[in-house]
């Protein structure tokens, strides 16, 4: 079976002001939407405590409702259902501050009278907590980034390294608007979830990178644009079935995973639509966009090659005794 | 058929290898190294705890004030006001001046890391800047050593704790099924089991309901309620003795049978509280716990041999983890509760399930979608695909890794990037073969032109997994590890081992039956 048959190139490039202009519009929305409404910051980033509660039958919200704010120090608290109806969470900005007052205890005790039912999860944390984690993902991303720019300059060219950390903030950015759009809860499965879309974008800009370099080598056109579109649509059946893959996996966590891991797989299912579309016509046409060219690589390779081949001969006079 | 070649070999170590360590944790059996599941997954107890260190500074302080008061008694030099100031320095004054040369010379001799300055008969007596580092990093490792033996003397399934950072410490405890069983476990932990005992202040204990603390601090003294009755007591601040001196302690019962702790005192501890209730004889003595007064005793005698007793109206259960608490020994500080998060184990099973079944139905998925799509070439990479999954499995085992619900995730989507590197080496294969290249050349080609790109990628993205697992915590940390394990498994399993099934397979290949071994037709090869 075969979904792209390569017959010749497609010409992307004369269309990459148009998919720019797309990624420029949804770049700017998700930024809009994260600088203006903001993170809907679950409680491992902002602090407080969740008690999740599963009642045997449907949940009595209301009277959970009313419970809770009976206590006039759970001002706030929101009750919703967690998956189906006979599971309710508890959202309070509240965290205990002695180890022997428990805030779970004391929601616990306000519950007794709504009927029967199990607590299935209590978490609790403290806002100092939330703002080290925050600082520690931001800096992991940081240094992942810095990891990335460093390998990949020494492995092609700062331009490609530019290019696919552009393509990834690219797709992490909108990831991130997404989530804000769907007002996903922020916790720490959904910080992962943005650094595997970071991992996943990567891979895939990666290897239409690779593909162009490879280009660059192998077809004799001095233009990058006709390159570019060659190398894309060589590795376009590739992109597409890992991406089809890809998000079929995704697609049944997010259907069959349950409820705790709805955020983290909705994250990666929409990382992995954007990061496909990048590496096809994102990246590229960025690396066009910060002026390589074809002509100096070329040199530098050449260069490269007969550096080498000096070396080889080097070490065969050596061998051979005549140096 | 070409004999065995060494990838398939290797493919074929590596695939045994991953079965055989991969099946206790499989089959959940008793033996064997196995991968452990998070507290997210079977249910549990985690905390992060903090450590008022400060706390111990000053309590450190207070111990040096009665050291100086012991040693000066003991040498019989006559000082007055001995008093600490804001927890930080203490100060007293000498009467005899002839006594300066003796005092500094006895003070340098006993009190380690502490600066001596003396103005005339004036003494103040600070901790060095090392020694209050050294405090704190002391008071942070006996928290964990001590919590780490509670818990153990407790009773519970491996409980893990841990330092985490400079000044945390981590407390997982797996398998906790009641309510009553976690807050006991929280009591036992956060209580500071500082036992101290210390003298009434016998000539102004009669004002102590109407005293203020501020003029009880004014006399050196303190004010301390009773654990049962609520009535107040003054005491001295700087105790006789404290816990520090404790080397045993035991629930018992008396006469009545309620239970009552005994503790047995170290050799200098029994001297200190021999020579104390010598003196002592006709006054009150106080059994001070975590600043609560249990016991007030007449003392009727000189009482020898480091015996003492709590009694205090105990439930058999809180005398038996207050004498847990006692042996373990005192925290140098307070801890308090960052985060805690109780995971009960239904909600772990129903997680097990939920994503066992997602990474099952999305496996099958991604294994018929490549076998229709590459006919034996997507039959290979399953073979590849199936490895690679208990290779992880293995690893994790042989690591003990812990296998969080973010990391069952990253084994699914794992499963769904392993194909990549197979999907790159097939589609080179049949650019090759439209060529018009032979199935062997294609193979070798294919594998050569996609290898820069799979490594690349793979690096790429091992860098960046590596950086989260470096600064990552708990969930992502797991996520990191599983990611990196699959990444390493799947360069040995999708290219190493396919391309070895490849060349054995070679002579078989069939370059007139195309679309079985490639999925692609035959006629529109050149």
């Amino acid at each position: 079976m075969e979904i792209f048959k390569y017959k010749k190139p497609l010409s992307l490039m004369s269309k990459s002001k148009r998919f720019g202009l797309l990624s420029v519009t949804l770049l700017i929305l998700s930024l809009g939407l994260i600088i203006g409404k903001g993170f809907n910051y679950g409680i491992d980033f902002a602090g407080g405590t969740l008690i999740q509660v599963q009642y045997n039958g449907k949940a009595p919200i209301e009277k959970v409702r009313e419970a809770i704010d009976s206590d006039r120090s759970y001002e706030g608290a929101t009750v919703t259902f967690f998956g189906g109806e006979d599971e309710v969470v508890i959202r309070t900005k509240t965290s205990s501050k002695a180890l022997g007052v428990d805030v779970g205890d004391q929601i616990r005790a306000l519950l007794q009278d709504t009927g029967n039912f199990e607590v299935r999860r209590v978490d609790m944390v403290g806002a100092k907590v939330g703002s080290e984690l925050r600082e520690k993902g931001l800096m992991a991303m940081v240094l992942a980034i810095i990891g990335i720019l460093i390998y990949v300059s020494f492995r092609f060219e700062w331009r490609f390294a530019v290019a696919s950390v552009m393509a990834l903030m690219h797709d992490v950015t909108i990831a991130m608007g997404m989530i804000v759009l769907f007002n996903v809860e922020v916790n720490l499965d959904i910080l992962a979830a943005l650094l595997t879309i970071l991992g996943y974008s990567l891979n895939d800009t990666i290897i239409v990178f690779d593909r162009i370099r490879e280009g660059i080598r192998t077809i004799k056109d001095p233009d990058l644009g006709g390159i570019i579109d060659e190398s894309v649509t060589r590795t376009l059946s590739r992109t597409t079935l890992t991406s089809l893959t890809t998000f079929f996996v995704v697609l049944t966590l997010y259907l069959f995973g349950g409820e705790i891991i709805n955020g983290f797989s909705f994250t990666l299912l929409v990382g992995v639509i954007v990061g496909t579309y990048s590496s096809i016509f994102v990246a590229s046409p960025i690396l066009m966009w910060l002026g390589f060219s074809v002509g100096g690589f070329r040199e530098k390779e050449a260069e490269k090659l007969k550096r080498e081949k000096e070396k080889e001969k080097m070490r065969a006079m050596y061998e051979n005794g005549t140096l | 058929m070409k004999t065995l070649n060494f990838r398939v070999i290797l493919f074929a170590f590596a695939l045994i290898f991953g079965v055989v360590f991969s099946i206790p944790s499989l089959t959940q059996s008793e033996s064997g190294k196995k991968i452990t599941l998070g507290l997210d997954l079977q249910g549990g107890l985690h905390m992060l705890l903090g450590i008022k260190s400060e706390i111990a500074i000053e309590s450190r302080i207070k111990s040096m004030a009665a050291s100086v008061k012991y040693i000066f008694d003991d040498e019989e030099i006559i000082f007055d006001d001995l008093r600490m100031i804001d927890g930080e320095k203490i100060t007293f004054e000498l009467l005899d001046t002839d006594e300066v040369t003796k005092a500094q010379a006895l003070l340098k001799k006993e009190l380690e890391g502490t600066v001596v300055i003396n103005n005339g008969m004036k003494f103040s007596v600070t901790m060095t800047e090392a020694e209050v580092e050294r405090t704190k990093q002391n008071a942070i490792q006996q928290a964990v050593d001590t919590i780490r033996n509670r818990l153990n003397e407790f009773g519970l399934a491996e409980p893990t704790v841990a330092k985490q950072g400079e000044d945390k410490i981590l407390v997982e405890v797996p398998g906790i099924k009641t309510q009553e069983d976690e807050q006991r476990i929280r009591e036992l932990i956060a209580r500071a089991a500082h036992l101290q005992l210390m003298a009434v202040d016998e000539d102004r204990n009669i004002r102590v309901n109407t005293m203020s603390l501020a003029e009880a601090k004014s006399y050196g003294d303190v004010i301390l309620p009773d654990v049962n009755t609520g009535e107040k007591y003054l005491l001295r601040a700087i105790p006789v003795l404290d816990g520090s001196m404790l080397t045993d302690a035991k629930v018992g019962f008396d006469e009545s049978n309620q239970p009552v702790i005994n503790f047995t005192l170290n050799g200098q501890g029994a001297k200190i509280f021999g020579d104390f209730t010598g003196v002592s004889v006709g006054k009150r003595m106080a059994v001070v716990l975590d600043n609560k007064v249990y016991s007030a005793p007449v003392i009727n005698e000189r009482i020898g041999g480091g015996r003492v007793q709590i009694s205090g109206r105990f439930e058999i259960s809180e005398a038996h983890d207050l004498a847990i608490a006692l042996r373990s020994g005192a925290l140098l500080a307070p801890v308090y509760v960052m985060e805690k998060r109780s995971v009960g184990p239904s909600l772990g099973a129903d997680s097990i399930k939920a994503s066992s079944i997602a990474l099952v139905l999305g496996f099958i998925l991604v294994v018929i979608f490549m076998v229709v799509y590459y006919g034996m070439a997507g039959i290979i990479a399953n073979v590849a695909l199936i490895g690679n999954l208990f290779l992880i499995l293995a690893i994790m085992s042989l690591f003990g890794a812990t296998l969080t619900l973010p990391g069952m995730a990253g084994i699914v989507l794992t499963v769904g990037m392993a194909v990549d590197a197979n999907v790159i080496i097939s589609e080179r294969i049949r650019e090759l073969l439209y060529e018009g290249k032979s199935v062997a050349k294609s193979i070798e080609n294919g594998y050569s032109n996609a290898f820069t790109a799979i490594w690349d990628a793979n690096v790429t993205t091992l860098i960046a997994a590596t950086v989260l697992y470096a600064y990552g915590t708990g969930a992502i940390k797991g996520f990191a590890l599983t990611m990196s394990i699959g990444i390493m498994a799947s360069m040995l399993t999708a290219i190493v081992g396919t391309h070895g099934i490849y060349q054995w397979l070679l002579p078989k290949i069939d370059k007139n039956k195309l679309r079985l071994w490639f999925g692609i037709r035959t006629e529109g090869v050149k």
